[in-house]
């Protein structure tokens, strides 16, 4: 594979595509997105099986210096980057399904925005220069803009204004944190930069900044309410790549950024992470417990599972970013396939309140299957890919600190009683309702959709290693970038005077957090 | 051997459950019974081979799990004498149970699935017992209450099925937030999650201290309390309990297999299989005997009121649960999974059985509406009566009991052995013995004996003025909930109506397991809790037997022997004098203690302090951020608030309105070429 631009050629595939998308008609616009989204599908298949897990770091980097002046086209993937790139690209095919029926005007337009959203998204990833990064990181937002504002619901305008709102204020403070770390590294290659070490009163400045943007990005309580808004706007398969994909961009800027270029600002202020995961937890979860739209139920359990990654990442140990990465692959999958769910229905009765169905086991007896799958599967039920991220992530926190883990694990109880209620309303209950009862189960294009899915929910449960193996690492090397600033757990462990003579001493040796 | 026994279930729950449409029913049906049978028939001759002797404990690996740093676990079976104990009784239970539902769940149009779920649970307890490593256990754990979740609400019609299916998920899942972060602190202290490298170490970790949300503690005494919350959840103890009677919504088999014999079970054996870290703490040990005693006292008390007949023995379930937590803090562990070992069998005798008087009663479950049932359904009557024998535990000590007798009496001898607390105990476990006693004779006077009282029953009146209605368990259940009882015509107060015995798959399993009840005592007491046969059955099993305990509780004085005789034929002759001989008994002993009746009636009034403390106010927070602190807080002085400030309110609704989207993405892009145009000033 060795000097092959695999990951340009990721990029051009869609990129050519979303052009051709805005000159064929619209049933062939269809076939071209689906047909272009495989195809980097099967390019991703074969960047997983040609990335060499434990070799170089950074692996298949291409570098063409100067295009802009110091402004590089620089590619290249890690494991961390690798595993969402994948994520990207198995989530588009699903997405272009998703639409093929339920959207009928300026269907090449629509195609060409998903198609250029997972330029973007997939650009996000690769990237190894600071400002190309950047530049792919707020692009975007643009075909998401356009993907809500033209084919949302009712009420999409204040939607994309309340995204658009957020999402600039945090951006512009991170583009001033950058230019201010080229000003300082005199480089924008991302490599280099990990390693450069900030001074510690300007890591505080810069941490703030980027933290501004990557919260909002999360989203993160209190500057979360733009999501569910965006999520109820948005198509369905707007909702899936913005919750499968879009969430998951602030998550990786912490862990690509913030993290191992701030690491002592990262010590010092992880308690903001802390406390705000904690209210987000707990806040969010009771506002899911009270929704009567479907759609803004399942966005606000998103914010609550992503304020566990943010806390598993500020564990800083190997539990807690492994298993927040974890959590970030199997929301990206179950989210995107709970808003399909969402999207099913929708499709047939065109409305996302939840006392309008009932009764669906009744005459949709594989939609209920797979709707339970993935309910299981938000709530965390082990054997089910929600459960191998939460636990480890909520073990590395508690190693950290037992009052977050504490809060955070409530998150489980709230989890079950919001979810369980929601199924309970939509699929079980009397089947009464006429136009409920003529609704017909999957056809075959849902049973495409949803069947990858649940085999990939299933499989990062049982077999987690597949997915962990190449991201490790990666966040072993984060991990030791951050040991010097990381505080000591509150466990204290003290040895006492043990009941046998023959104790094992050894054990006290854990104290604080084992890695 | 192992993997088949406990992957069968699985398979056979994936082959009827995704293939139904495909082999029909029937098909599913045998699969799913067969595949049981099958495991039970493999599981037998492991029990026996620890029983002689000739067992050996052994780990299998099947698959690699998870690796995190030094958090690893894999997907393994365990096999020893605790598990091999576990084994026969979920394994044999299961199959009966299978068998069972061929007559019981006859007219049911969705049978291929009750037999997925059925085997699906029984993969996943299975599961839970085989673990050699905490987080396998909390996938069986969190899998047996998926599938109990499943089957509590699997007529899903019913509002209070689903009412009572969420409960019972929810409920556990705060024992679980108890488990994990136990587990959590589990990995933090000893570095593993491998129970025999944990069970190994505990004693080392004995005395020494930790800091768990700001509070200096004693290592394992939190982690065995965090730890023994999960136990709570799961075997319905005290407080976690409420989940367990409404479960009653769900099919009568799986009241038996899930909600008696195997599922609530498994929180006494979590606490045996780490008994050496209980042992660690006296504390903890403490706090697992009073809970089990107390809720042993709740349980009995509210089962002497209820009228609900799967009720009294789902509360009766919970007191003897009870009784096995109490065995176990006072660390009799082999007497508490002799019980457990025991119960299952006729605890699920009992509730077999009652779910043959339902079927012969057309679903009528209020006992006030049974009566002079045992020339009817005879075989029903007799199997009911030996489980009651048993539970009540009916023995002459010294010569020969049935099966309650040897266990109940061995956690009574071996709680007044311990001392200390256990003596305290002892008198509450010999109080709840005469309660016991009390409550199973009622059930079986007021069902068996006496004069009939069916006209008074909806149920029935409909089954008599449509013969053709048994189809609908749901609807039936749901619509008759408040029965407005008009007296019929016939004078004999059987309206009529001719109950018939149950086909014979229904009656083969109450046979069996009559066996079990009368003979699981005598044949392996020896094993489970006498001193030097107990040490050689328990080896391998890092069970903490203790000998000198067992020693010590066969040589109780004899009074302490006899006492639970005596208190049950109390509770017998009570019985007889109130529901037989002197019937206005009850109702005149009600309206003297009205208040009393009122709260045991009304189970203590737990379920409408959970309500306010807990539910309500839930809802009424989620309200509260979302309304108040979302919308009128966040948003209002966020984006809205910035809207207003840069353009004013009202002309920005009109702007909003006419498309804006496409300036906003402008906006976008002109940063973005402004940030090029920077990038090629500044470094060119």
């Amino acid at each position: 594979m060795s000097g092959f631009p695999i990951l340009s050629l990721m990029l051009a595939v869609p990129a050519i595509a979303a052009i051709a998308c805005l000159f064929v008609g619209d049933k062939m616009a269809r076939w071209v997105a689906l047909g272009a989204t495989l195809a980097t599908f099967v390019l991703g298949c074969i960047l997983w099986a040609n990335f060499d897990i434990g070799g170089a770091q950074w692996q298949f980097q291409e570098l063409h210096e100067g295009i802009f002046g110091r402004f590089n086209y620089a590619l290249g993937i890690d494991g961390m980057a690798l595993m969402l790139i994948m994520l990207s690209v198995f989530l588009m095919p699903l997405c272009i399904l998703a639409s093929w029926e339920s959207i009928k005007s300026r269907v090449g337009l629509y195609m060409s925005m998903f198609l250029v959203m997972e330029v973007v998204m997939i650009g996000v990833f690769m990237a190894q220069d600071l400002l190309l990064f950047y530049i792919f990181f707020e692009a975007g937002l643009i075909p998401m803009y356009f993907i809500i504002g033209i084919w949302g619901g009712a009420n999409r305008k204040y939607a994309a204004y309340k995204f658009f709102l957020y999402t600039l204020l945090g951006s512009v403070l991170m583009l001033i944190a950058m230019i201010a770390m080229i000003a300082e590294a005199g480089t924008t290659s991302i490599p280099v930069l990990l390693n450069y070490d900030f001074p510690v009163q300007m890591q505080t400045w810069l941490w703030l900044a980027f933290f501004a943007s990557l919260a909002v990005k999360m989203p993160m309580w209190p500057v979360h309410t733009w999501l569910p808004d965006a999520h109820v706007q948005a198509p369905t398969a707007g909702s899936m790549i913005l919750a499968g994909v879009l969430l998951k961009l602030g998550a990786y800027g912490f862990i690509r950024f913030m993290m191992p270029m701030f690491p002592d600002a990262s010590g010092q202020l992880m308690w903001v992470v802390f406390g705000l995961s904690m209210i987000a937890v707990v806040y969010t979860s009771l506002v899911a417990l009270v929704q009567s739209d479907m759609k803004k139920l399942i966005a606000y359990s998103s914010v609550a599972h992503m304020a566990i990654v943010t806390a598993g990442l500020f564990a800083f140990n190997q539990q807690g970013i492994e298993g927040a990465l974890i959590i970030m692959l199997s929301h990206g999958v179950v989210s995107a396939a709970l808003f399909f769910c969402v999207g099913v229905i929708y499709d047939r009765l065109h409305t996302r309140e939840i006392d309008r169905y009932g009764g669906l086991a009744v005459n949709m007896p594989a939609y209920a299957l797979f709707f339970m799958l993935f309910t299981m599967a938000s709530i965390g039920l082990p054997g089910t890919s929600g459960f191998v991220g939460e636990f480890l992530s909520l073990a590395g926190i508690y190693e950290a600190s037992s009052w977050v883990a504490f809060v955070c694990t409530t998150g489980i109880i709230l989890g079950a009683a919001y979810m369980l209620y929601l199924y309970r309303r939509v699929v079980f209950g009397e089947l009464t309702k006429d136009d409920v009862k003529a609704m017909p189960d999957l056809n075959p294009r849902e049973w495409a959709v949803l069947a990858p899915l649940a085999a990939v929910a299933l499989w990062m449960g049982v077999y987690p290693e597949s997915f962990l193996a190449p991201m490790r690492g990666d966040v072993t090397t984060v991990v030791a970038r951050l040991a010097p600033a990381k505080p000591a757990g509150d466990a204290h462990l003290a040895a006492g005077k043990p009941k046998a003579a023959e104790a094992h001493h050894g054990e006290a040796h854990h104290a604080g957090g084992v890695q | 051997m192992i993997q088949a026994i406990v992957f069968l279930p699985l398979l056979a729950a994936l082959v009827a459950g995704l293939g139904q449409r495909a082999i029909g029913p029937f098909a599913s049906k045998l699969v799913t019974t067969g595949a049981l049978f099958t495991s039970c028939a493999l599981s037998w001759p492991i029990f026996l081979s620890f029983v002689t002797g000739t067992g050996q404990a052994e780990v299998v690996t099947v698959l690699h799990w998870v690796s995190s740093g030094a958090l690893q676990f894999n997907w393994e079976l365990r096999v020893d004498t605790l598990t091999a104990v576990m084994l026969v009784v979920i394994t044999t239970v299961s199959a009966l149970v299978h068998l069972y539902s061929w007559g019981y769940m006859e007219e049911d149009p969705d049978q291929p699935r009750f037999f997925a779920y059925l085997s699906l649970f029984t993969f996943a307890m299975l599961m839970l017992v085989t673990a050699n490593n905490l987080v396998q256990m909390f996938f069986g754990w969190e899998g047996v209450g998926l599938a109990s979740y499943l089957l509590i609400g699997f007529w899903y019609k019913k509002p209070s099925a689903n009412a009572a299916a969420i409960k019972a998920f929810v409920v556990n899942r705060v024992g679980d937030l108890g488990f994990m972060l136990g587990i959590f602190g589990t990995f933090l202290v000893f570095g593993t999650v491998s129970i025999p490298e944990i069970l190994a170490a505990a004693p080392g970790m004995a005395g020494s201290t930790i800091t768990f949300l700001g509070m200096r503690l004693d290592t394992m005494t939190i982690l065995c309390l965090l730890l023994f919350i999960g136990a709570m959840g799961k075997s319905a103890q005290l407080g976690l309990h409420t989940w367990l009677p409404d479960a009653m919504e769900g099919p009568t088999p799986v009241s038996a297999l899930i909600h008696a014999a195997t599922m609530v079970t498994a929180g006494v054996f979590m606490v045996c299989r780490l008994s050496p870290m209980f042992e660690t703490s006296d504390v903890a040990q403490g706090v697992v005997m009073f809970v089990g005693a107390a809720t042993c006292f709740f349980a009995a008390t509210v089962a002497t009121t209820q009228w609900d007949i799967k009720r009294v023995i789902a509360y009766s379930t919970c007191s003897q649960l009870g009784y096995m937590f109490f065995a176990a803090g006072a660390g009799a562990y082999g007497a508490a999974m002799f019980h457990l070992f025991t119960h299952a069998f006729f605890k699920a005798l009992l509730f077999l059985g009652a779910g043959s008087v339902i079927h012969a009663m057309h679903h009528e479950q209020d006992m006030r509406y049974y009566g002079n049932l045992r020339k009817q359904i005879p075989i029903t009557f007799w199997a009911m009566m030996l489980g009651t024998l048993a539970i009540t535990g009916v023995g002459i000590a010294g010569v020969a009991g049935f099966a309650g007798f040897y266990s109940k009496d061995g956690i009574l001898e071996a709680a007044f052995a311990s001392g200390g607390g256990g003596v305290v105990a002892f008198w509450v476990g010999i109080f709840v013995a005469f309660l016991t006693s009390f409550y199973s004779w009622r059930l079986v006077f007021l069902t068996f004996y006496g004069k009939a009282r069916w006209e008074q029953s909806e149920h029935i009146q409909h089954a008599v003025h449509d013969d053709h209605g048994h189809g609908h368990y749901d609807n039936a259940h749901a619509a008759h909930d408040d029965h407005s009882h008009h007296h019929d015509a016939h004078s004999d107060g059987t309206a009529g109506y001719h109950p018939h015995e149950s086909p014979i798959t229904m009656l083969i399993p109450l046979v069996l397991l009559s066996i079990g009840a009368v003979f699981a005592g005598i044949a392996f007491h020896h094993q489970f809790i006498y001193p030097e046969e107990g040490m050689a059955f328990w080896k391998g099993s890092m069970l903490a037997f203790d000998e000198h305990l067992m020693h010590a509780a066969h040589e109780v004085p004899l009074w302490v022997k006899w006492t639970p005789f005596t208190v049950m034929a109390i509770g017998l002759f009570l019985a007889w004098n109130s529901y037989i001989r002197n019937t206005t008994l009850p109702a005149r002993f009600v309206a003297q203690f009205k208040l009393l009746h009122q709260f045991l009636y009304n189970k203590w009034y737990f379920d409408e302090l959970y309500n306010i403390l807990f539910i309500k106010p839930a809802f009424a927070i989620g309200r509260f951020f979302w309304k108040r602190g979302d919308e009128q807080t966040i948003d209002r002085f966020g984006p809205d608030g910035v809207a207003a400030l840069v353009q004013g309110g009202t002309r920005l609704a009109v702007r909003l309105q006419s498309g804006y989207v496409y300036g906003y993405a402008f906006v976008m892009l002109l940063g973005l070429v402004g940030l090029a145009s920077w990038a090629m000033v500044n470094f060119l």
